[in-house]
């Protein structure tokens, strides 16, 4: 079976231009090299810290940015070389909710034509089906069909994003880009997105890419989990295995820095020393090894390969 | 011995240009903090926990015109002190922590002329020897070469570095009480370890009490003493932190507890909590949370639960648990 969207060796490297000709002078490695699959009505969680890479993977999956070397593949298919109406459907196939629904939705407009811009964008539809589309669809969110007439500002952050998920499901996408899709919501509201989020992906099949630094909301959502630290997917696997029994030492300290849900809940006491370093000038060999608290020679020099089997990117496995 | 801080049935309420229309922002709010414990302020957005912390300090924006109840902090009470002596206790007595580093930091000014002013202003150090305890400073929040850093300006740190010198600003006095207002929101995972693993440390140090101010219920769980959990204005349950997360008595605490998502069992639904959160403006009558309580009984509808429990420590805003 084909995977839903399989990325090989994907790189999206940004140059950095100086000087009047704009010369390029060294490149931002945002993505670099990194290799995923996500199958038909999964959840891939991404997490890592800014600047690991994750909303420029998120941009290159909904085809915002084109990469720079390696392939995106969607039902099997190579994107680049799609032709004119094979990327209109790779587009329509993928959609995306935001992180912040008060920046999201255009507040000029009413709720209903948010909805179904997407569908008058992509279809040609008469008004009774439309109708009929957006009541469904309002339906499936949970808001009412009279919040169609409304405009964004009468409803609260909660139902906003019930707005932005419902415009993302115009179009019948088979993948959804959720890019912190709860972080600017309260607290007591989140849960209620979460679920929310669950059921459609149970009713309607819906593949997720779900992107979060809040490790307990991704470990919850996921099937799989990808660890990024610099552009490279660090550690890939099953969800539970990454949240309880992690391998790489930097996903073993990015949950260990989570943090308890009860005072009583005791983690392995690892801090890290130092931050992130600039992706302009990464460290050579592994990425992470002027923080790793397990680092060894080779680390410095040899870049460690993410092979097949245990998926870690890390000289310690070899 | 007295508590470092105790509030008693204080409040505020904003009150708009006419008067027409009040906004109880914080309403009849007590609570207890011993020095050196950790109090966590928790509640959502609009419940009230900023304005309380700004409350301590008397740093009210012009709107808040109506203040009532007692602030004690070492048992003189914040509220009948003249503007100059708040002047003199807040950065020495009192410190804040603000949520964006950014906007606490002058970008015109050096890093150590920003760290040293509080030494200069409220102990009238030299300069020569303010700059270098804010080398020292700086070296206690655990910046790298302290002494090239000094020189630096604020656009040259990363988020974490700001955040750790607008800490060591904090603690320049050695003030007996710090207040974090969200201070690791805007940080990294392991930054934001590293930076409460400092917290700590400078507490355990200096005997610092601490009061944070969060919605994150897990900073609650590794840092605090006791927790102190708002609605829409009110105090609805304080009490020790243990206690609050295993036996929570108010529905409000107990539906937060279990909206987050675990580790441990993952693959369950979360139990959401209905509704939304109140318009403070035009709050439900009686109890704020009744519309979204799933033990809501008719009494709750028409009044307002008095705090109830106040013996052990573990106190409670509601009719059907606090009866």
């Amino acid at each position: 079976m084909t995977a839903l969207l399989e990325a090989v060796d994907l790189f999206k490297h940004f140059p950095v231009r100086r000087g009047v000709f704009g010369k390029a002078h060294g490149a931002v490695r945002a993505v670099d090299g990194i290799s995923f699959t996500i199958e038909k009505g999964k959840t891939l969680g991404v997490v890592g810290e800014s600047g690991c890479g994750k909303t420029t993977t998120a941009k290159l999956v909904l085809g915002l940015e084109d990469p720079t070397g390696g392939a995106l593949r969607f039902n099997g298919e190579d994107v680049a070389s799609l032709d004119a109406a094979g990327r209109r459907r790779y587009r329509r196939g993928i959609q995306a909710v935001f992180q912040d629904p008060y920046a999201s939705l255009n507040p000029r407009m009413r709720v209903g034509e948010i909805i179904m811009e997407p569908l008058i964008t992509h279809e040609r539809h008469d008004t009774p089906e439309l109708k009929r589309r957006l009541e469904r669809l309002l339906d499936l969110v949970g808001l009412p069909a009279r919040a169609a007439a409304l405009f964004p500002h009468e409803f609260s952050g909660g139902q906003r994003q019930r707005i932005a998920i419902a415009r993302s499901l115009a179009l019948s996408p088979s993948l959804v880009v959720l890019d912190e899709p709860v972080s600017a919501l309260d607290v007591s509201i989140r849960a209620q997105i979460l679920n929310l989020l669950r059921d459609l992906q149970a009713e309607l099949g819906l593949a997720y890419l779900f992107i979060a630094h809040d490790l307990a909301a991704v470990a919850h959502m996921s099937h799989t989990i990808a660890v990024m630290y610099l552009g490279r997917v660090v550690e890939l696997g099953d969800a539970n295995t990454v949240a309880t029994a992690a391998r790489h030492p930097y996903t073993r300290a990015l949950f260990a820095a989570a943090l308890p849900s009860h005072p009583d809940e005791k983690r392995e006491e690892i801090v890290l020393a130092g931050e992130v370093p600039s992706p302009l000038n990464p460290p050579a060999g592994c990425h992470f090894h002027p923080r790793c608290p397990s680092v060894m020679e080779r680390c410095r020099g040899e870049e460690p390969k993410l092979r097949t089997g245990i998926r870690v990117a890390c000289h310690l496995y070899e | 011995m007295a508590p470092l801080l105790e509030l008693k049935n204080y409040s505020t309420h904003y009150v708009s240009a006419r008067g027409t229309r009040v906004v109880k922002a914080v309403d009849t709010v007590s609570l207890v903090l011993n020095s050196g414990e950790t109090l966590g302020i928790v509640g959502e957005s609009g419940s009230g926990k900023t304005t309380l912390a700004l409350s301590i300090l008397r740093l009210l924006p012009m709107a808040a015109r109506k203040t009532d109840g007692e602030i004690l902090f070492e048992g003189e009470d914040l509220l009948k002190k003249s503007t100059e002596e708040m002047r003199q206790i807040r950065g020495k007595r009192i410190a804040m922590i603000l949520q964006d580093p950014m906007a606490s930091l002058n970008p015109l000014f050096t890093i150590g002329d920003q760290v040293s002013e509080p030494l200069r202003v409220h102990e009238g150090t030299p300069r020569r020897t303010a700059w270098q305890k804010a080398t020292a400073l700086l070296k206690a929040v655990r910046i790298t070469a302290p002494e090239t850093r000094v020189r630096e300006y604020p656009h040259q740190m990363s988020g974490g570095m700001r955040q750790r010198i607008v800490g060591a600003m904090g603690i320049a006095c050695e003030p007996r009480l710090l207040i974090a207002d969200e201070p690791t929101t805007s940080l990294d995972l392991t930054i934001q370890a590293q930076y409460l693993a400092l917290l700590r440390d400078l507490q355990r140090e200096h005997g610092l009490a601490l009061i944070f101010i969060t919605h994150n219920l897990g900073i609650v769980a590794k840092m605090c003493d006791r927790v102190a959990v708002m609605y829409a204005g009110r105090l609805v349950e304080f009490g020790p932190v243990r206690k609050i997360f295993d036996q929570p008595r108010h529905p409000y605490t107990r539906a937060l507890l279990q909206s987050i998502p675990r580790f441990a069992d993952s693959r369950n639904r979360l139990t959401a909590i209905g509704g939304q959160p109140p318009d403070l403006s035009a709050p439900p009558l009686g109890c704020a949370f009744h519309p979204r309580c799933p033990d809501a009984i008719d009494r709750c509808r028409g009044e307002a639960p008095p705090e109830t429990g106040t013996t052990n420590g573990h106190t409670v805003r509601c009719w059907v648990a606090g009866s």
